[in-house]
């Protein structure tokens, strides 16, 4: 194509101006790609040659990053032990499970009461297709995945604020809003205000997409009839015999949709990491972690409080308790150290590396995150509203309901997420004693789901700044403290180097976990070879 | 609860995708809580307990009473609006006066009696520059 000075212009003051009007659907998909057009950089699984003649490798936590390092160097020949607070492996991978207890900071101690099988995620719930070394991992490792569903067009959207706080089904939503803009562009070409713009060329072929696109009718209008109903469906669907007729439903009023703000919720499922397809574990997100642990079964000293990590010219030696009994002071030992602990922790561990990546790991604090598990004795979102996984927004403080993406059509109890909550609320919550924070999901969802109030059963809530053993959820990278620190804190440090989503460019992910151990003992690797 | 309306989809996609920097326009909105009761009670038992004696797990929140640094009443103040380790900056959540309030709440409470109190001008002294990022050097 010929490099015609006028027609990129076209093109972006179109994009500009459908940007102006679809508000932060667009905006947000352009921000995502802005952000992270690249992919994951995983390049199948690592090949470490040559001998590492006996080299043994301290390991310092059992999340994904430190399992997967141990596990590849393992298979390279390295001698590896682990050390892990927890007694179990998997870190922030982690579901809870009926009979699961769960003590948080303060003592708040709770015990689920899910029915076999049911779970919650507190920490990651979803995989993008994009993430291989995540996918990879639980090909190799025998993990059975499914479908995650991100955007289900008959949840719902809702506003407290908006249509008397009734919520909205997604589908009606964005059918109207795409509509509307469709039919506000259309006319905006058909009357060539926009010849500047578009070139005769592309006036007929835009009317065209725009009409496809919004299903306007005949008229270029969006408006009640067979065309808005095909995408937001029916007042009464068409069906057989004599009760045939389809009767059209009404659209939303352009005004009070715009007014509404529902239209910012429609826009989660265009960002890279959530384009369908994407996935979960079948039986829950921790059965990566417990995969890995049967892997390394014997390599992990479970419930051990690390103390003290100190590097001489010939290994590193980690000072450790015991997690629950404390008791006296033991040590292990080895050439080199891989250090997952969260930074929040590692900067109240005494640790002798260089003031750099000391200054790094101070710098980094830990976001706020809530979720909240509610189970119910029975599936009335599949039951009564037809809502088969998939994910409501609310702009009240739980922020989503997540349903569940499994075990459809049961008639058993089920669990939804009744909870996702960032930043502000999610501090306030994590201020709550838990059941206090599962009592306010209910009466949040409620608002939503009538039938919570008398379906509820029984709920469990983790709030990320009181988990023992991360202190937040993930650290808090910003552009300026990345510029400054990231380097120093990925770097080797004499024989000490970290390894976790925080060392890594796709911070909160468990791709960014994996990556990051990848990248670590590739590098380990060689520096040791070159010995 | 006045807070901006915004949706967690967008939060949700920045927070994965920007690095978290994008994200903080979102949601850094202020917290509703006024006096020093009801914040400390709102917010910072989360993790200093609501004892405020803090709490120890692999890592640890340290407790309020009994910390010689709460002497000057300046340094929690900077600690609240900077954030220390694992402590996150709440500069953008909080007023002076909602950071005075709650410094003086902690200063005459677990313990602690100190006469002296801290109010919004201190605060906003201590405040890092609105363009910097929210960590001392």
């Amino acid at each position: 194509m010929a490099d015609d000075s006028s027609a990129p212009m076209t093109r972006r003051s179109l994009f500009t101006l459908i940007g102006v009007a679809a508000g932060g659907a667009v905006m947000l998909e352009a921000m995502s790609s802005l952000a992270y057009a690249g992919e994951s950089g995983y390049q199948g699984p690592i090949q470490l040659s040559g001998d590492p003649k006996g080299t043994s490798v301290l390991i310092l936590g059992a999340g994904l990053a430190g399992m997967c390092a141990a596990y590849e160097l393992r298979k390279a020949g390295y001698k590896v032990q682990i050390l892990e607070y927890n007694d179990r492996p998997g870190g922030r991978n982690w579901s809870l499970y009926g009979g699961d207890t769960y003590t948080e900071l303060g003592g708040f101690t709770q015990t689920v009461g899910f029915d076999k099988g049911l779970y919650l995620n507190p920490g990651p719930w979803r995989i993008p297709h994009h993430h291989y070394a995540v996918l990879d991992y639980c090909k190799r490792l025998g993990v059975m995945l499914e479908p995650f569903t991100q955007v289900n067009y008959n949840a719902y959207v809702h506003s407290t604020k908006a249509f008397g706080g009734k919520p909205q089904r997604y589908r009606t939503v964005q059918a109207d809003f795409n509509g509307y803009v469709a039919e506000l562009l259309a006319k905006s070409v058909r009357q060539n205000s926009l010849d500047q713009a578009v070139t005769k060329e592309d006036r007929e072929v835009l009317l065209t997409a725009l009409r496809q696109w919004g299903a306007l009718d005949k008229d270029w209008n969006y408006a009640k009839g067979v065309d808005s109903s095909g995408r937001r469906g029916w007042a009464s669907d068409p069906g057989g015999g004599t009760t045939s007729v389809p009767i059209p439903s009404d659209p939303l009023a352009m005004s009070d949709l715009l007014q509404s703000g529902l239209w910012g919720a429609i826009g989660a499922g265009l960002g890279y990491e959530f384009q369908s397809t994407i996935f979960q574990p079948v039986g829950g997100m921790g059965m990566i972690g417990k995969a890995f642990g049967r892997q390394l079964d014997g390599v992990i000293r479970y419930g051990a409080k690390v103390t003290d990590i100190r590097q001489d010219d010939k290994g590193v030696t980690a000072t450790f308790i015991d997690s629950k009994t404390g008791g006296p002071p033991q040590q292990a030992r080895g050439d080199w150290c891989i250090c997952t602990i969260p930074a929040t922790v590692l900067g109240q561990t005494p640790i002798n590396v260089g003031a750099p990546m000391k200054a790094a790991i101070d710098a980094l604090y830990y976001d706020a995150s809530l979720k909240v598990g509610l189970q119910f004795k029975r599936r009335f979102w599949e039951q009564d509203e037809q809502i088969y996984g998939g994910i409501t927004y609310t702009d009240q403080p739980n922020g989503v309901i997540g349903y569940p993406n499994a075990d459809m059509f049961s008639s058993g109890k089920g669990v939804l997420l009744g909870a996702y909550a960032f930043g502000g609320p999610a501090f306030e919550f994590a201020a709550m004693p838990p059941e206090e924070r599962v009592a306010r999901m209910v009466e949040y969802g409620a608002n939503i789901h009538p039938q919570y109030k008398t379906e509820f059963d029984n709920g469990v809530a983790v709030a990320w700044h009181r988990v023992p053993w991360t202190l937040g959820c993930a650290g808090h990278w910003t552009e300026a403290l990345r510029a400054q620190h990231y380097d120093n804190l990925a770097a080797m440090d004499g024989r000490i180097v970290l390894a976790g989503e925080h060392v890594s460019r796709i911070p909160a992910w468990q791709e960014g976990a994996i990556l990051s151990a990848l990248d670590t003992i590739r590098r380990l690797h060689q520096r040791v070879m070159a010995a | 609860m006045t807070r901006t309306f915004i949706f967690q989809t967008a939060l949700a996609a920045t927070l994965a995708t920007a690095g978290q920097a994008a994200a903080q326009s979102f949601y850094d909105g202020p917290f509703p809580q006024q006096g020093g009761e009801a914040i400390y009670k709102g917010i910072c038992q989360g993790c200093h307990m609501p004892d405020g004696k803090g709490a120890v797990g692999a890592g640890a929140y340290p407790a309020l009473g009994g910390d010689k640094r709460l002497q000057s009443g300046a340094y929690p103040a900077m600690v609240i609006v900077r954030g220390q380790k694992a402590m996150p900056p709440f500069a953008n959540n909080f007023s002076d006066q909602q950071v005075a309030d709650v410094v003086n709440y902690i200063r005459t409470h677990f313990g602690n009696a100190y006469a002296d109190k801290v109010g919004p001008e201190t605060v906003k002294a201590l405040r890092p520059p609105p363009a910097a990022e929210q960590r001392p050097e």
